[in-house]
């Protein structure tokens, strides 16, 4: 009987393809084999979307072929996984293949539901994919005066600074334009502060005080009437707007919800330090697929990829290991010409600091080396 | 506060800070059911200010606070 082992992981976001890559430095051809299942084989940079819709970057530049990222030892599927049958340990995907694992990564991140808030869809602008980034970035450039209201449809949703970064970043270029004093910006907040960390909240709203940001706290998007031109809040408050953006609801990935393996969300139920998922000793969750309290960010992704790859690959070559994850999570939030640099965990709550540019071109950076380090598990 | 109330569901947002236990409360509250009880388990003690504050201006019932060590479980009630 062969002892190498069957690794599957699905989804090749940064979560999936971090933990492939980490994996396929650690362990001989031999010991295992590495697959990832990716719907699409495209990898997209998300943090860049911010870029595409505010700054000059090219959407080519923030997406390349999953294949090109992944270590040559491991095998890339391009097909959506459409069942996970933890009791036969196997992945069924939409051709009608299966692939058997001994372990089992799922790595399926978050999937926009815009159609969860009535009128969302046809009211809203968004920034979360590439086409409605492009969209938001037409809009925004022909727009010249009026009410810019900004928003999230739902929580939770993949970086939660993001809202808030972008309505910073938003007036620093309408002020460029030299438009700013005939749009208004009024910010809807689902928290009773305008930054969902509350050390750092006084940092941000002294920027939007300074900046003439408006803001509402409490408002939790119930609809949209695009006809009117009006959001409501569940807490039953009307805003009105000429230009909406709003963060549509995230579920769980299909998949989970269709193998039963998700909350009412279709999160994935995962403990916090071992990042199996709740029940199994072969099956780990990481990413923004948990329903781990922590931000869906690519960060959280990152350093749960490196706890459960390591962790594999251990008991694989028969080492004791026994990584954590201690929460680890890293942001950079843009508000434009500077940056708020935040670093935090389990133990350590998060530092103020306030905005500073050094940390903007660190950001900036990171955004170009991504491809080359973080994604390719390189000086990990 | 009298006996503690059976929880429909218990969030454990303890040592998080973003995006925080009421973002996870009111991620629930949403997918919950009309009369449903919610627990939260919070580290944090600016929750036991800002839950209650936005129970209220929800329309919900906040059933009660009940400190342990190190933490707080704010118990919740889904009313629409």
């Amino acid at each position: 009987m062969s002892m190498r082992k069957n690794i599957v992981i699905v989804g090749g976001g940064p979560a999936g393809t971090i933990a492939a890559n980490l994996l396929a430095k650690k362990l001989k051809k031999e010991e295992a084999s590495i697959t990832v299942i990716d719907k699409t084989g495209k990898h997209v940079y998300e943090p860049g979307l911010l870029y595409v819709t505010l700054g000059d970057q090219d959407p080519k530049g923030i997406v390349k072929d999953e294949k090109d990222i992944l270590n040559k030892k491991v095998r890339l599927i391009v097909n959506e996984a459409t069942k996970i049958d933890t009791k036969k340990k196997m992945v069924e995907v939409k051709s009608g293949d299966r692939l058997n694992y001994d372990y089992l990564i799922i790595a399926t991140g978050a999937r926009l539901c815009p159609e969860e808030v009535p009128g969302l869809k046809e009211g809203a602008y968004h920034f979360y994919t590439i086409e409605e980034a492009i969209r938001l970035k037409k809009a925004l450039g022909n727009f010249e005066k009026g009410k810019i209201v900004i928003g999230v449809g739902g929580v939770p949703y993949k970086c939660p600074p993001a809202p808030a970064e972008i309505t910073c970043f938003l007036d620093y270029k309408l002020r460029k334009r030299k438009i700013r004093e005939r749009v208004d910006i009024h910010y809807l907040s689902p928290l009773p502060r305008v930054f969902p960390i509350e050390s750092i909240d006084p940092i941000v709203k002294e920027i939007f005080d300074k900046e003439e940001i408006k803001y509402t706290t409490f408002f939790n998007v119930e609809s949209v009437d695009p006809v009117r031109k009006e959001v409501h809040s569940l807490e039953g408050e009307t805003i009105g707007y000429d230009l909406l953006i709003l963060i549509p609801p995230h579920r769980g990935s299909k998949v989970i919800e269709d193998s039963g393996l998700g909350d009412r969300g279709g999160w994935v139920p995962t403990d916090r330090y071992t990042l199996k998922v709740k029940g199994y000793d072969d099956v780990y969750s990481i990413g923004d697929a948990t329903d781990l309290p922590i931000s869906k960010s690519g960060a959280a992704a990152h350093y749960e990829a490196k706890v459960v790859a390591n962790n594999i690959a251990s008991e694989i070559k028969g080492i004791e290991s026994h990584d954590k994850y201690n929460g680890k999570v890293i942001c950079m939030c843009d508000t434009g010409n500077k940056a708020i640099y935040l670093n935090f965990d389990y133990d350590h709550p998060p530092k103020p600091g306030h905005p500073r540019w050094i940390y903007r071109l660190l950001k900036l950076a990171f955004n170009k080396l991504y491809w080359h380090t973080v994604a390719k598990a390189r000086f990990l | 506060m009298g006996e503690e109330p059976k929880v429909d569901r218990l969030i454990d947002a303890r040592n998080t800070f973003c995006p925080g236990p009421l973002m996870e409360l009111i991620r629930a509250i949403r997918e919950a059911k009309v009369g449903e009880i919610i627990g939260v388990l919070s580290s944090d003690t600016g929750s036991k200010r800002d839950i209650p504050l936005w129970v209220s201006k929800a329309g919900h019932k906040l059933i009660g606070i009940y400190e342990k060590a190190g933490y707080a479980e704010i118990v919740v009630q889904k009313m629409k």
